[in-house]
Protein backbone atom coordinates (compact mmCIF):
# COMPACT_ATOMS: atom_id res chain seq x y z
CA UNK A 1 0.00 0.00 0.00
CA UNK A 2 3.13 2.34 -0.22
CA UNK A 3 2.07 5.53 -1.83
CA UNK A 4 4.51 6.85 -4.23
CA UNK A 5 3.36 10.69 -5.04
CA UNK A 6 4.85 10.32 -8.70
CA UNK A 7 3.43 7.57 -10.14
CA UNK A 8 0.99 7.99 -12.84
CA UNK A 9 -2.42 7.73 -11.39
CA UNK A 10 -5.40 6.33 -12.58
CA UNK A 11 -7.68 8.02 -14.95
CA UNK A 12 -10.65 8.81 -14.12
CA UNK A 13 -13.57 11.18 -16.09
CA UNK A 14 -13.93 13.10 -12.86
CA UNK A 15 -10.42 13.25 -11.65
CA UNK A 16 -9.46 17.09 -10.68
CA UNK A 17 -6.85 15.83 -7.92
CA UNK A 18 -3.07 16.92 -8.19
CA UNK A 19 -1.09 14.03 -8.22
CA UNK A 20 -0.06 14.22 -4.35
CA UNK A 21 -3.61 15.09 -3.25
CA UNK A 22 -5.52 12.13 -1.35
CA UNK A 23 -8.45 14.66 -0.35
CA UNK A 24 -9.73 17.64 -1.67
CA UNK A 25 -13.17 19.50 -0.49
CA UNK A 26 -13.83 22.42 -2.60
CA UNK A 27 -16.78 24.85 -1.62
CA UNK A 28 -18.50 22.14 0.46
CA UNK A 29 -21.67 22.91 2.91
CA UNK A 30 -23.58 20.81 4.87
CA UNK A 31 -27.09 22.08 6.82
CA UNK A 32 -29.67 20.09 8.71
CA UNK A 33 -32.70 21.61 8.27
CA UNK A 34 -32.36 25.96 9.11
CA UNK A 35 -28.89 24.68 11.08
CA UNK A 36 -25.94 25.44 8.79
CA UNK A 37 -22.69 22.82 10.05
CA UNK A 38 -20.47 23.36 7.71
CA UNK A 39 -20.09 26.41 5.63
CA UNK A 40 -17.92 26.36 1.83
CA UNK A 41 -14.87 25.01 3.70
CA UNK A 42 -11.95 24.15 1.20
CA UNK A 43 -9.34 22.27 1.85
CA UNK A 44 -6.43 19.66 0.73
CA UNK A 45 -5.11 17.04 2.14
CA UNK A 46 -2.20 15.67 0.65
CA UNK A 47 -0.92 12.00 -0.15
CA UNK A 48 1.10 10.54 2.99
CA UNK A 49 0.82 13.31 5.71
CA UNK A 50 -1.02 13.03 8.87
CA UNK A 51 -3.30 15.57 9.14
CA UNK A 52 -5.74 16.69 12.48
CA UNK A 53 -8.51 18.17 12.37
CA UNK A 54 -8.77 20.20 15.49
CA UNK A 55 -11.70 22.24 17.01
CA UNK A 56 -14.48 22.03 19.52
CA UNK A 57 -17.23 19.48 20.21
CA UNK A 58 -20.15 20.95 17.94
CA UNK A 59 -17.66 22.54 15.60
CA UNK A 60 -18.67 20.33 12.59
CA UNK A 61 -15.80 17.58 12.74
CA UNK A 62 -17.44 14.54 12.70
CA UNK A 63 -19.76 15.84 9.99
CA UNK A 64 -16.44 16.93 7.84
CA UNK A 65 -15.37 13.19 7.91
CA UNK A 66 -18.85 11.65 7.19
CA UNK A 67 -18.96 14.12 3.96
CA UNK A 68 -15.76 12.86 3.26
CA UNK A 69 -16.12 8.84 3.42
CA UNK A 70 -19.50 9.44 1.77
CA UNK A 71 -22.08 7.91 4.50
CA UNK A 72 -23.16 11.62 4.61
CA UNK A 73 -23.85 13.87 1.44
CA UNK A 74 -22.99 17.50 1.11
CA UNK A 75 -25.28 19.80 0.29
CA UNK A 76 -23.34 21.77 -1.94
CA UNK A 77 -19.67 21.90 -3.11
CA UNK A 78 -17.19 19.00 -4.33
CA UNK A 79 -15.40 16.13 -2.54
CA UNK A 80 -12.44 14.08 -4.44
CA UNK A 81 -10.84 11.56 -2.05
CA UNK A 82 -8.35 8.89 -3.96
CA UNK A 83 -9.55 10.11 -7.43
CA UNK A 84 -13.25 9.11 -6.89
CA UNK A 85 -15.39 11.78 -6.95
CA UNK A 86 -17.37 11.18 -3.66
CA UNK A 87 -19.96 9.40 -3.00
CA UNK A 88 -18.38 6.29 -4.48
CA UNK A 89 -18.94 2.07 -3.40
CA UNK A 90 -15.32 1.50 -4.54
CA UNK A 91 -13.50 4.75 -2.59
CA UNK A 92 -15.00 2.66 0.40
CA UNK A 93 -12.73 -0.47 0.21
CA UNK A 94 -9.78 1.83 0.23
CA UNK A 95 -10.65 4.14 3.41
CA UNK A 96 -10.44 2.59 6.70
CA UNK A 97 -12.86 4.07 8.78
CA UNK A 98 -13.13 4.71 12.83
CA UNK A 99 -16.56 6.45 14.09
CA UNK A 100 -16.37 8.48 16.64
CA UNK A 101 -18.72 6.12 19.14
CA UNK A 102 -17.32 2.50 18.95
CA UNK A 103 -19.69 0.54 16.26
CA UNK A 104 -19.10 -3.01 17.68
CA UNK A 105 -21.08 -6.12 18.06
CA UNK A 106 -21.45 -6.86 21.42
CA UNK A 107 -22.44 -10.55 21.36
CA UNK A 108 -19.37 -11.76 18.82
CA UNK A 109 -16.14 -12.00 20.03
CA UNK A 110 -13.17 -9.74 19.27
CA UNK A 111 -12.11 -11.85 16.49
CA UNK A 112 -15.43 -12.54 14.99
CA UNK A 113 -16.13 -8.65 14.87
CA UNK A 114 -13.16 -8.55 12.72
CA UNK A 115 -13.70 -11.30 10.93
CA UNK A 116 -17.32 -9.82 9.89
CA UNK A 117 -15.48 -6.44 9.04
CA UNK A 118 -12.97 -8.48 6.95
CA UNK A 119 -15.57 -10.30 5.22
CA UNK A 120 -16.42 -6.93 4.27
CA UNK A 121 -14.22 -6.00 2.31
CA UNK A 122 -13.89 -9.28 0.91
CA UNK A 123 -10.73 -10.54 3.08
CA UNK A 124 -10.73 -14.21 3.13
CA UNK A 125 -8.73 -17.50 4.38
CA UNK A 126 -5.32 -17.46 5.32
CA UNK A 127 -5.00 -13.52 3.98
CA UNK A 128 -7.54 -12.63 6.58
CA UNK A 129 -6.24 -14.59 9.53
CA UNK A 130 -2.84 -13.09 9.10
CA UNK A 131 -4.29 -9.52 8.60
CA UNK A 132 -6.83 -9.53 12.25
CA UNK A 133 -3.29 -10.95 13.86
CA UNK A 134 -1.83 -8.07 12.73
CA UNK A 135 -4.68 -5.50 13.34
CA UNK A 136 -5.03 -7.00 16.77
CA UNK A 137 -1.25 -6.99 17.92
CA UNK A 138 -0.65 -3.17 16.44
CA UNK A 139 -3.45 -2.21 18.86
CA UNK A 140 -2.25 -4.88 21.90
CA UNK A 141 -5.40 -6.97 21.93
CA UNK A 142 -4.03 -9.86 20.51
CA UNK A 143 -4.74 -12.00 23.92
CA UNK A 144 -8.49 -10.94 23.93
CA UNK A 145 -9.20 -11.72 20.92
CA UNK A 146 -11.28 -14.57 22.05
CA UNK A 147 -13.68 -12.91 24.18
CA UNK A 148 -17.07 -11.00 23.51
CA UNK A 149 -17.00 -7.26 23.37
CA UNK A 150 -19.91 -6.61 25.68
CA UNK A 151 -17.06 -7.85 28.15
CA UNK A 152 -14.40 -5.39 27.14
CA UNK A 153 -13.70 -1.83 28.88
CA UNK A 154 -14.48 1.36 26.75
CA UNK A 155 -10.61 1.73 26.05
CA UNK A 156 -10.78 -2.08 24.78
CA UNK A 157 -13.40 -1.09 22.40
CA UNK A 158 -11.71 1.82 20.91
CA UNK A 159 -8.72 -0.32 20.44
CA UNK A 160 -10.77 -2.94 18.34
CA UNK A 161 -12.33 0.42 16.60
CA UNK A 162 -9.23 1.14 15.48
CA UNK A 163 -7.81 -2.38 14.36
CA UNK A 164 -11.43 -2.71 12.41
CA UNK A 165 -10.06 0.28 10.50
CA UNK A 166 -6.62 -1.09 10.17
CA UNK A 167 -7.75 -4.76 8.63
CA UNK A 168 -7.47 -3.90 5.13
CA UNK A 169 -4.39 -1.87 5.35
CA UNK A 170 -6.19 1.00 3.66
CA UNK A 171 -4.80 3.76 1.85
CA UNK A 172 -6.57 6.65 3.81
CA UNK A 173 -7.37 5.90 7.79
CA UNK A 174 -10.18 8.32 8.45
CA UNK A 175 -9.94 7.98 12.59
CA UNK A 176 -12.98 10.51 14.84
CA UNK A 177 -11.67 10.82 17.97
CA UNK A 178 -8.78 8.04 17.82
CA UNK A 179 -7.83 8.07 21.60
CA UNK A 180 -10.75 9.46 23.52
CA UNK A 181 -10.68 6.90 26.71
CA UNK A 182 -7.41 5.49 26.07
CA UNK A 183 -4.59 5.67 28.99
CA UNK A 184 -1.83 7.23 28.20
CA UNK A 185 0.33 4.25 27.77
CA UNK A 186 -1.62 2.60 25.35
CA UNK A 187 -2.48 6.02 23.65
CA UNK A 188 1.64 6.33 23.09
CA UNK A 189 1.48 3.00 21.68
CA UNK A 190 -1.08 3.90 19.33
CA UNK A 191 0.34 7.32 18.13
CA UNK A 192 3.51 5.06 17.47
CA UNK A 193 1.48 2.77 14.98
CA UNK A 194 -0.15 6.00 13.30
CA UNK A 195 3.16 7.16 12.83
CA UNK A 196 4.91 3.72 11.59
CA UNK A 197 1.82 3.72 9.09
CA UNK A 198 2.34 7.15 7.90
CA UNK A 199 5.75 6.25 7.35
CA UNK A 200 4.65 2.95 4.98
CA UNK A 201 2.76 5.88 3.31
CA UNK A 202 -0.83 5.79 4.42
CA UNK A 203 -2.90 9.27 4.39
CA UNK A 204 -4.10 9.64 7.98
CA UNK A 205 -7.00 12.27 8.74
CA UNK A 206 -8.05 12.34 12.06
CA UNK A 207 -10.32 14.61 14.43
CA UNK A 208 -8.90 15.36 18.28
CA UNK A 209 -9.59 17.91 20.47
CA UNK A 210 -6.11 17.09 22.66
CA UNK A 211 -3.55 19.77 21.54
CA UNK A 212 -0.72 17.80 22.16
CA UNK A 213 -2.16 15.26 19.74
CA UNK A 214 -2.20 18.20 17.21
CA UNK A 215 1.14 18.98 17.95
CA UNK A 216 2.43 15.33 16.34
CA UNK A 217 0.38 16.11 13.33
CA UNK A 218 2.12 17.18 10.06
CA UNK A 219 -0.80 19.75 9.55
CA UNK A 220 -3.41 20.46 11.35
CA UNK A 221 -6.80 22.50 10.45
CA UNK A 222 -8.47 24.40 12.91
CA UNK A 223 -12.21 24.37 12.68
CA UNK A 224 -15.12 26.25 14.44
CA UNK A 225 -18.55 26.61 14.17
CA UNK A 226 -18.63 24.97 10.83
CA UNK A 227 -15.55 26.89 9.36
CA UNK A 228 -12.01 26.51 9.03
CA UNK A 229 -10.20 29.41 10.45
CA UNK A 230 -6.31 28.05 9.64
CA UNK A 231 -4.99 25.15 8.34
CA UNK A 232 -1.04 24.68 8.84
CA UNK A 233 1.94 22.94 9.71
CA UNK A 234 2.03 23.27 14.60
CA UNK A 235 5.26 25.23 13.78
CA UNK A 236 3.37 27.46 11.13
CA UNK A 237 -0.14 28.35 13.11
CA UNK A 238 1.98 29.14 16.15
CA UNK A 239 4.41 31.14 14.10
CA UNK A 240 2.03 32.84 12.22
CA UNK A 241 -0.20 34.10 15.97
CA UNK A 242 2.76 34.69 17.98
CA UNK A 243 1.24 31.77 19.99
CA UNK A 244 3.53 29.49 22.09
CA UNK A 245 0.92 26.70 22.31
CA UNK A 246 -1.33 25.20 19.61
CA UNK A 247 -3.69 26.09 22.20
CA UNK A 248 -2.94 29.46 22.51
CA UNK A 249 -2.79 29.66 18.64
CA UNK A 250 -6.37 28.15 18.34
CA UNK A 251 -7.72 30.60 20.90
CA UNK A 252 -6.14 33.61 18.81
CA UNK A 253 -7.63 32.46 15.73
CA UNK A 254 -11.17 31.81 17.11
CA UNK A 255 -11.56 35.81 17.68
CA UNK A 256 -10.99 36.75 14.04
CA UNK A 257 -13.10 34.54 12.45
CA UNK A 258 -13.11 34.84 8.03
CA UNK B 1 -19.48 -13.26 0.19
CA UNK B 2 -20.46 -10.12 1.98
CA UNK B 3 -24.18 -11.94 2.39
CA UNK B 4 -22.90 -14.76 3.83
CA UNK B 5 -21.09 -13.15 6.26
CA UNK B 6 -23.65 -11.05 7.75
CA UNK B 7 -25.97 -14.28 7.62
CA UNK B 8 -23.63 -15.78 9.68
CA UNK B 9 -23.05 -12.96 11.59
CA UNK B 10 -26.71 -12.39 12.78
CA UNK B 11 -27.12 -16.37 12.96
CA UNK B 12 -23.94 -15.77 16.13
CA UNK B 13 -25.63 -13.34 17.34
CA UNK B 14 -28.97 -14.52 17.92
CA UNK B 15 -27.62 -18.07 19.30
CA UNK B 16 -25.59 -15.84 22.12
CA UNK B 17 -29.16 -14.00 22.81
CA UNK B 18 -30.85 -17.29 24.90
CA UNK B 19 -34.00 -14.58 25.54
CA UNK B 20 -34.90 -13.60 22.67
CA UNK B 21 -34.85 -17.14 21.20
CA UNK B 22 -36.94 -18.17 24.06
CA UNK B 23 -39.23 -15.72 22.85
CA UNK B 24 -38.94 -17.07 19.36
CA UNK B 25 -39.59 -20.72 19.85
CA UNK B 26 -40.59 -21.03 23.49
CA UNK B 27 -43.59 -18.35 23.63
CA UNK B 28 -45.46 -19.71 20.19
CA UNK B 29 -45.93 -22.65 22.07
CA UNK B 30 -46.38 -21.52 25.25
CA UNK B 31 -49.69 -19.20 24.01
CA UNK B 32 -50.98 -22.24 21.32
CA UNK B 33 -50.99 -24.65 24.67
CA UNK B 34 -52.71 -22.01 26.38
CA UNK B 35 -55.23 -21.84 23.59
CA UNK B 36 -55.74 -25.63 22.83
CA UNK B 37 -57.12 -25.53 26.87
CA UNK B 38 -59.41 -22.72 26.34
CA UNK B 39 -61.20 -23.58 22.84
CA UNK B 40 -60.02 -27.11 22.58
CA UNK B 41 -62.74 -28.61 24.26
CA UNK B 42 -66.53 -29.40 22.56
CA UNK B 43 -68.29 -26.98 24.65
CA UNK B 44 -69.09 -27.30 27.67
CA UNK B 45 -72.36 -28.75 29.07
CA UNK B 46 -75.29 -26.37 29.63
CA UNK B 47 -77.39 -26.79 32.89
CA UNK B 48 -80.75 -27.13 32.65
CA UNK B 49 -83.47 -26.87 35.32
CA UNK B 50 -86.80 -28.06 34.94
CA UNK B 51 -90.08 -27.88 37.21
CA UNK B 52 -93.42 -29.53 36.31
CA UNK B 53 -92.61 -30.88 33.41
CA UNK B 54 -94.15 -34.33 31.92
CA UNK B 55 -92.24 -37.00 32.14
CA UNK B 56 -91.86 -37.76 28.20
CA UNK B 57 -90.54 -34.71 28.10
CA UNK B 58 -87.69 -34.90 31.03
CA UNK B 59 -86.52 -38.07 29.42
CA UNK B 60 -86.11 -36.76 26.00
CA UNK B 61 -84.00 -34.11 27.79
CA UNK B 62 -81.81 -36.23 29.63
CA UNK B 63 -81.16 -38.81 26.29
CA UNK B 64 -79.76 -35.06 25.20
CA UNK B 65 -76.12 -33.85 26.22
CA UNK B 66 -77.96 -31.08 28.76
CA UNK B 67 -77.53 -31.48 32.31
CA UNK B 68 -81.11 -31.60 33.40
CA UNK B 69 -82.21 -31.22 37.37
CA UNK B 70 -85.89 -31.33 38.70
CA UNK B 71 -87.45 -28.93 40.71
CA UNK B 72 -90.58 -29.17 42.83
CA UNK B 73 -91.52 -25.88 41.99
CA UNK B 74 -90.84 -23.11 39.78
CA UNK B 75 -90.06 -20.35 42.35
CA UNK B 76 -87.16 -22.91 43.68
CA UNK B 77 -85.74 -22.99 40.23
CA UNK B 78 -85.74 -19.52 39.30
CA UNK B 79 -83.96 -18.25 42.85
CA UNK B 80 -81.71 -20.55 41.39
CA UNK B 81 -81.54 -19.52 37.82
CA UNK B 82 -81.05 -15.92 39.21
CA UNK B 83 -78.26 -16.85 41.34
CA UNK B 84 -76.56 -18.32 37.93
CA UNK B 85 -76.69 -21.89 39.24
CA UNK B 86 -78.55 -22.87 36.20
CA UNK B 87 -78.00 -21.75 32.79
CA UNK B 88 -81.80 -22.33 31.79
CA UNK B 89 -85.15 -23.03 33.04
CA UNK B 90 -87.69 -24.98 31.13
CA UNK B 91 -91.59 -24.72 31.99
CA UNK B 92 -94.75 -25.81 31.27
CA UNK B 93 -98.00 -23.82 31.52
CA UNK B 94 -100.93 -24.93 29.76
CA UNK B 95 -100.01 -27.16 27.64
CA UNK B 96 -97.04 -24.70 25.92
CA UNK B 97 -93.35 -25.06 26.89
CA UNK B 98 -91.28 -21.88 27.97
CA UNK B 99 -87.55 -22.02 28.18
CA UNK B 100 -86.20 -18.95 30.32
CA UNK B 101 -82.49 -18.19 29.39
CA UNK B 102 -79.89 -17.32 31.71
CA UNK B 103 -79.11 -14.94 29.25
CA UNK B 104 -76.09 -13.16 30.16
CA UNK B 105 -73.26 -15.57 28.58
CA UNK B 106 -74.50 -16.00 24.64
CA UNK B 107 -72.06 -19.00 24.29
CA UNK B 108 -74.42 -20.94 26.93
CA UNK B 109 -77.25 -19.78 25.86
CA UNK B 110 -76.35 -21.32 22.77
CA UNK B 111 -75.37 -24.48 23.87
CA UNK B 112 -79.06 -24.41 25.99
CA UNK B 113 -80.58 -23.68 22.38
CA UNK B 114 -78.26 -26.71 20.97
CA UNK B 115 -79.90 -29.01 23.80
CA UNK B 116 -83.08 -28.51 23.22
CA UNK B 117 -83.54 -28.54 19.85
CA UNK B 118 -81.69 -31.98 20.30
CA UNK B 119 -84.60 -33.11 22.11
CA UNK B 120 -86.98 -31.53 19.49
CA UNK B 121 -85.21 -34.05 17.19
CA UNK B 122 -85.44 -37.09 19.27
CA UNK B 123 -89.21 -36.32 20.22
CA UNK B 124 -90.12 -36.10 16.62
CA UNK B 125 -90.56 -38.86 14.38
CA UNK B 126 -88.18 -40.33 12.64
CA UNK B 127 -89.99 -39.92 9.04
CA UNK B 128 -87.34 -37.00 7.90
CA UNK B 129 -84.12 -38.18 9.85
CA UNK B 130 -81.02 -36.97 7.49
CA UNK B 131 -77.81 -39.24 7.89
CA UNK B 132 -75.10 -36.30 8.55
CA UNK B 133 -72.38 -36.18 6.85
CA UNK B 134 -68.91 -33.63 6.44
CA UNK B 135 -67.14 -32.24 3.48
CA UNK B 136 -64.80 -31.14 4.87
CA UNK B 137 -63.68 -31.53 8.75
CA UNK B 138 -65.20 -34.31 11.48
CA UNK B 139 -68.08 -34.44 14.15
CA UNK B 140 -66.95 -32.78 17.21
CA UNK B 141 -64.44 -30.45 15.76
CA UNK B 142 -63.46 -27.81 17.88
CA UNK B 143 -62.85 -23.76 17.35
CA UNK B 144 -59.22 -24.98 18.34
CA UNK B 145 -58.93 -27.23 15.24
CA UNK B 146 -60.84 -24.49 12.97
CA UNK B 147 -58.97 -21.24 13.63
CA UNK B 148 -55.53 -23.01 14.61
CA UNK B 149 -54.28 -23.30 11.20
CA UNK B 150 -54.61 -19.11 11.60
CA UNK B 151 -52.96 -19.07 14.57
CA UNK B 152 -49.77 -21.26 13.32
CA UNK B 153 -49.47 -18.38 11.01
CA UNK B 154 -50.13 -15.67 13.22
CA UNK B 155 -47.26 -16.24 15.41
CA UNK B 156 -45.20 -17.09 12.91
CA UNK B 157 -45.93 -13.42 11.97
CA UNK B 158 -45.95 -11.44 14.76
CA UNK B 159 -42.93 -12.70 16.60
CA UNK B 160 -40.51 -13.01 13.51
CA UNK B 161 -41.80 -8.88 12.68
CA UNK B 162 -40.83 -7.89 16.16
CA UNK B 163 -37.39 -9.40 16.48
CA UNK B 164 -36.58 -8.55 12.70
CA UNK B 165 -37.50 -4.69 13.07
CA UNK B 166 -36.01 -4.86 16.99
CA UNK B 167 -32.42 -6.10 15.76
CA UNK B 168 -32.41 -3.92 12.36
CA UNK B 169 -33.25 -0.86 14.37
CA UNK B 170 -30.47 -1.99 17.36
CA UNK B 171 -28.19 -2.09 14.22
CA UNK B 172 -29.04 1.78 13.34
CA UNK B 173 -29.11 3.11 16.88
CA UNK B 174 -25.83 1.20 17.50
CA UNK B 175 -24.06 2.83 15.32
CA UNK B 176 -22.92 -0.21 13.33
CA UNK B 177 -25.54 0.02 10.67
CA UNK B 178 -23.38 3.52 9.88
CA UNK B 179 -20.08 1.60 10.16
CA UNK B 180 -22.09 -1.20 7.92
CA UNK B 181 -22.24 1.48 5.35
CA UNK B 182 -18.83 2.86 5.76
CA UNK B 183 -17.49 -0.54 3.82
CA UNK B 184 -18.18 -1.27 0.38
CA UNK B 185 -21.54 -3.24 1.10
CA UNK B 186 -24.39 -2.68 -1.05
CA UNK B 187 -27.85 -1.72 0.22
CA UNK B 188 -29.07 -5.02 -1.71
CA UNK B 189 -26.52 -7.11 0.12
CA UNK B 190 -27.26 -5.61 3.40
CA UNK B 191 -31.37 -6.38 2.93
CA UNK B 192 -30.63 -9.94 2.07
CA UNK B 193 -28.27 -10.40 4.49
CA UNK B 194 -30.50 -9.70 6.90
CA UNK B 195 -33.25 -11.93 4.79
CA UNK B 196 -30.58 -14.92 5.04
CA UNK B 197 -30.18 -14.80 9.03
CA UNK B 198 -33.16 -14.10 9.67
CA UNK B 199 -34.99 -16.51 7.47
CA UNK B 200 -33.25 -19.44 8.89
CA UNK B 201 -34.54 -18.76 12.45
CA UNK B 202 -38.03 -17.98 10.83
CA UNK B 203 -37.93 -21.57 9.35
CA UNK B 204 -36.90 -23.58 12.46
CA UNK B 205 -39.76 -21.12 14.47
CA UNK B 206 -42.75 -21.99 11.53
CA UNK B 207 -41.69 -25.97 11.40
CA UNK B 208 -41.40 -26.09 15.52
CA UNK B 209 -45.01 -24.24 15.75
CA UNK B 210 -46.37 -26.29 12.85
CA UNK B 211 -45.02 -29.16 14.33
CA UNK B 212 -46.07 -29.32 17.49
CA UNK B 213 -49.73 -28.18 16.78
CA UNK B 214 -50.03 -31.03 14.55
CA UNK B 215 -48.10 -33.99 16.66
CA UNK B 216 -48.41 -32.51 20.00
CA UNK B 217 -52.08 -30.78 20.33
CA UNK B 218 -53.71 -32.76 17.66
CA UNK B 219 -54.68 -29.89 15.73
CA UNK B 220 -57.00 -30.96 12.73
CA UNK B 221 -55.04 -31.70 9.51
CA UNK B 222 -55.90 -33.38 6.22
CA UNK B 223 -53.30 -31.69 3.80
CA UNK B 224 -49.38 -31.98 3.25
CA UNK B 225 -46.92 -30.98 6.18
CA UNK B 226 -44.76 -29.25 3.35
CA UNK B 227 -46.98 -27.13 2.56
CA UNK B 228 -47.71 -25.65 5.82
CA UNK B 229 -44.18 -25.01 5.98
CA UNK B 230 -43.93 -23.72 2.67
CA UNK B 231 -47.10 -20.72 3.50
CA UNK B 232 -45.62 -20.29 7.02
CA UNK B 233 -42.15 -19.51 5.46
CA UNK B 234 -43.37 -17.13 2.98
CA UNK B 235 -45.40 -15.45 6.01
CA UNK B 236 -42.29 -15.24 7.90
CA UNK B 237 -40.12 -13.52 5.10
CA UNK B 238 -43.28 -10.96 4.72
CA UNK B 239 -43.32 -10.10 8.40
CA UNK B 240 -39.04 -10.32 7.77
CA UNK B 241 -38.90 -7.68 5.35
CA UNK B 242 -41.88 -5.44 6.42
CA UNK B 243 -40.23 -5.77 9.80
CA UNK B 244 -36.96 -4.25 9.06
CA UNK B 245 -39.44 -1.41 6.62
CA UNK B 246 -40.92 0.01 9.14
CA UNK B 247 -38.02 -0.16 11.72
CA UNK B 248 -36.97 2.82 9.49
CA UNK B 249 -39.21 4.39 10.75
CA UNK B 250 -38.64 4.01 14.34
CA UNK B 251 -36.82 5.97 16.49
CA UNK B 252 -36.63 3.27 19.43
CA UNK B 253 -37.48 -0.06 20.42
CA UNK B 254 -40.48 1.49 22.00
CA UNK B 255 -41.67 2.86 18.66
CA UNK B 256 -41.19 -0.66 16.94
CA UNK B 257 -43.96 -1.67 19.72
CA UNK B 258 -46.30 0.67 18.52
CA UNK B 259 -46.48 -0.52 15.47
CA UNK B 260 -48.20 -3.82 16.77
CA UNK B 261 -51.78 -2.26 16.69
CA UNK B 262 -51.06 -0.57 13.65
CA UNK B 263 -50.00 -3.35 11.43
CA UNK B 264 -50.44 -6.68 13.61
CA UNK B 265 -53.76 -5.97 15.56
CA UNK B 266 -55.82 -5.25 12.20
CA UNK B 267 -54.58 -8.09 10.73
CA UNK B 268 -55.63 -10.40 12.91
CA UNK B 269 -59.03 -9.10 12.93
CA UNK B 270 -58.70 -9.79 9.51
CA UNK B 271 -56.90 -12.88 8.85
CA UNK B 272 -59.94 -15.37 9.31
CA UNK B 273 -59.56 -15.72 13.39
CA UNK B 274 -62.90 -13.39 13.37
CA UNK B 275 -65.92 -14.32 10.92
CA UNK B 276 -65.99 -11.48 7.94
CA UNK B 277 -69.21 -12.02 6.57
CA UNK B 278 -70.90 -9.52 8.03
CA UNK B 279 -68.48 -6.84 7.18
CA UNK B 280 -69.57 -4.17 5.43
CA UNK B 281 -68.37 -5.01 1.97
CA UNK B 282 -66.15 -1.95 1.29
CA UNK B 283 -64.38 -3.11 4.51
CA UNK B 284 -63.96 -6.14 3.25
CA UNK B 285 -61.46 -4.97 0.79
CA UNK B 286 -59.16 -4.00 3.10
CA UNK B 287 -58.00 -7.71 4.36
CA UNK B 288 -56.33 -8.04 0.32
CA UNK B 289 -53.86 -5.52 1.76
CA UNK B 290 -53.18 -7.95 4.62
CA UNK B 291 -50.39 -10.70 4.35
CA UNK B 292 -51.85 -12.50 7.24
CA UNK B 293 -55.33 -13.05 5.32
CA UNK B 294 -53.23 -14.95 2.39
CA UNK B 295 -51.59 -16.81 4.64
CA UNK B 296 -54.57 -17.31 6.86
CA UNK B 297 -56.85 -18.57 3.92
CA UNK B 298 -54.00 -21.07 2.48
CA UNK B 299 -53.15 -22.76 6.10
CA UNK B 300 -56.66 -23.43 6.57
CA UNK B 301 -57.20 -24.45 3.16
CA UNK B 302 -54.48 -26.92 3.38
CA UNK B 303 -55.28 -28.18 7.11
CA UNK B 304 -58.70 -28.51 6.98
CA UNK B 305 -59.95 -28.78 3.33
CA UNK B 306 -56.83 -30.78 2.71
CA UNK B 307 -55.98 -28.47 -0.79
CA UNK B 308 -52.92 -29.36 -2.32
CA UNK B 309 -50.64 -26.88 -4.33
CA UNK B 310 -53.03 -25.75 -7.07
CA UNK B 311 -55.40 -24.75 -4.05
CA UNK B 312 -53.43 -21.91 -2.55
CA UNK B 313 -51.01 -20.90 -5.37
CA UNK B 314 -52.66 -17.39 -5.62
CA UNK B 315 -52.34 -16.99 -2.14
CA UNK B 316 -48.12 -17.92 -1.82
CA UNK B 317 -48.04 -15.66 -5.44
CA UNK B 318 -49.35 -12.88 -3.56
CA UNK B 319 -47.19 -13.86 -0.25
CA UNK B 320 -44.17 -14.21 -2.48
CA UNK B 321 -45.21 -10.06 -4.01
CA UNK B 322 -45.48 -8.76 -0.41
CA UNK B 323 -42.08 -10.32 0.40
CA UNK B 324 -40.21 -8.60 -2.63
CA UNK B 325 -41.93 -5.37 -2.53
CA UNK B 326 -40.96 -5.29 0.76
CA UNK B 327 -37.37 -5.94 0.70
CA UNK B 328 -36.99 -3.49 -2.28
CA UNK B 329 -38.59 -0.98 -0.37
CA UNK B 330 -35.96 -1.56 2.36
CA UNK B 331 -33.20 -1.32 -0.37
CA UNK B 332 -34.75 2.17 -1.37
CA UNK B 333 -35.23 3.07 2.52
CA UNK B 334 -31.60 2.25 3.33
CA UNK B 335 -30.47 5.48 1.36
CA UNK B 336 -31.45 7.39 4.56
CA UNK B 337 -27.98 5.63 6.01
CA UNK B 338 -25.99 6.15 2.63
CA UNK B 339 -27.20 7.94 -0.18
CA UNK B 340 -25.26 5.23 -2.50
Amino acid sequence: MADRPNEERRDSMSTVLEPQDAIKLEGVSRSFGDRTILKEISLRIRRGELFGLLGPSGSGKTTLIKLMTGIDAADGGRITVLDYRVPSLPLLGKIGYMAQSDALYGELTAKENLMFFGAMFELRGARLAERIADALATVGLSQDAGKLVSRFSGGMKRRLSLAVALLHEPELLILDEPTVGIDPALRVSIWASLLALRERGTTILLTTHVMDEAERCDRIGLIRDGSLTAVGSPADLKANTGAGTIEEAFIRLGGERP
Amino acid sequence: MRVRALSVRIFRQFMRDKRTLALLFVAPLFILTLVYCIFGGTGSVPKIGTAGLPDTISGALRASSADIVSYDSEAAARAELTDRKLDALLTVSDGKPTLLLEGSDPSRSRAVMLAVSAMQRTTAADVFKPQIEYLHGKPGMSSFDAFGPVMIGFFSFFFVFLLAGVAFLRERTTGTMERLMATPIRRHEVVLGYLGGFGLFAIMQSALVACFAIYALGMYMTGSIWLILLVNLLLTLTALTLGTLLSAFAGSEFQIIQFVPIVIVPQAFFSGLFPLDGMSPWLHKLTYAMPLYYGGDALRDIMIRGEGFGGIAVDVGVLLGFSLLFAALNVVALKKQRAI
